[in-house]
């Protein structure tokens, strides 16, 4: 008994040394989103399609959706796009919060590179985009049919990361749904 | 001497840099805008990690002392304005944390470890004084006769030598 209580600085040791060496592979740039489990934050602003018209957050409630904000500015974000497509071909809801931006730049780009989003909230002084926690384009959102925020991704979405991490997400939200 | 003090004037001049970030706050009075500094030194970028968003010249960092400006100007608390940072990004944003079910092992953990740490040396040296007080002093018979033959052995090299 005795010997073994001499070990016990060592374990001590040994697991503060894998925990930091842990804390070595982490992406200090992720972070965690503050708005998870909050409902989507309210907002009236205008869409960017046809900006005459005002949309709010209950725009973009009723089912599970991706809410992805992003830019022309946004180099990353061009790069997103054709993945974006892709999932909004396969039927997967996309809104879009086109963040700090000019409006005739986004519209320019959604008819050259082609439009999957459902509907466009044109953020252009980003006030949305604070209530978010944004700060950094391209971040999605996944939310709920209840328009909760359950997820964040920040960074671009590309094949693997779908299949990988945010497929799933997709789906469970969608079987929420049919339960 | 000259080159402490082309140094001291070289971190002025950093040190300039930084409040030159701070642009479009205009305040009416001197102690806002030292509320608005305070604030904006404990906050911390969230895009660029290693810097407070008084010194960031980043787009966000521009954005959160714009709204940092805003609230101070509607007259809102230092608390207030604390929360609406918190509630968008996080315990994160903040470089002095509160204490909270994430942040505790943060707050506590150095000094749980310094009290283990005590706790061991404590253990470590206690043991080693039971250990000689369980000894006596006093030499055995056998050890005595050694020593003796032990001291004439060296009495009689020592002879020999001179």
């Amino acid at each position: 008994m005795k010997k073994l209580f001499l070990f016990l600085p060592l374990a001590l040791f040994l697991s503060i040394s894998i925990l930091l060496y842990r804390g070595l592979f982490l992406d200090p740039n992720r972070l965690p989103s503050a708005l998870i489990g909050m409902p989507f934050p309210h907002f009236t602003l205008p869409s960017l399609d046809s900006p005459s018209d005002i949309l709010s957050s209950a725009d973009v409630k009723g089912r599970p959706a991706l809410v992805n904000v992003w830019a022309t500015w946004c180099q990353s974000c061009r790069q997103e796009h054709l993945m974006l497509n892709k999932l909004a071909d396969q039927g997967v809801v996309i809104y879009g919060v086109n963040y700090k931006d000019v409006r005739a730049n986004a519209q320019h780009l959604l008819r050259t590179l082609r439009n999957p989003y459902r509907l466009n909230i044109e953020d252009a002084s980003g006030t949305l985009g604070l209530d978010l926690g944004v700060y950094g384009a391209p971040e999605t959102f996944f939310i709920d049919a209840q328009g909760i925020i359950r997820e964040k991704y920040v960074g671009v979405i590309d094949e693997r990361v779908w299949q990988e991490k945010l497929a799933p997400i997709y789906e469970m939200l969608l079987r929420e749904v049919t339960q | 001497m000259n080159s402490l003090v082309i140094a001291i004037a070289l971190s002025l001049m950093l040190l300039g840099n930084s409040m030159a970030a701070i642009d479009a706050a205009e305040f009416s009075d001197d102690s806002k805008y030292q509320r608005f500094y305070d604030l904006a030194s404990e906050l911390r970028c969230p895009k660029c990690q290693n810097q407070n968003i008084a010194e960031s010249s980043s787009p966000i960092a521009n954005d959160l002392r714009g709204e940092i400006h805003r609230m101070l100007s509607e007259g809102q608390s230092d608390e207030q304005i604390i929360d609406f940072m918190v509630a968008r990004y996080g315990d994160f944003v903040l470089y002095d944390p509160r204490l909270n079910s994430r942040t505790v092992l943060l707050w506590l953990g150095p000094s749980a470890l310094l009290l283990v740490g005590g706790v061991v040396v404590a253990v470590i040296i206690r043991g080693g004084r039971k250990v000689r007080s369980g000894t006596s002093n006093e030499l055995s018979d056998a050890e005595r006769y050694r020593l003796t033959d032990l001291l004439q052995e060296s009495d009689r090299l020592i002879e020999q030598d001179t």
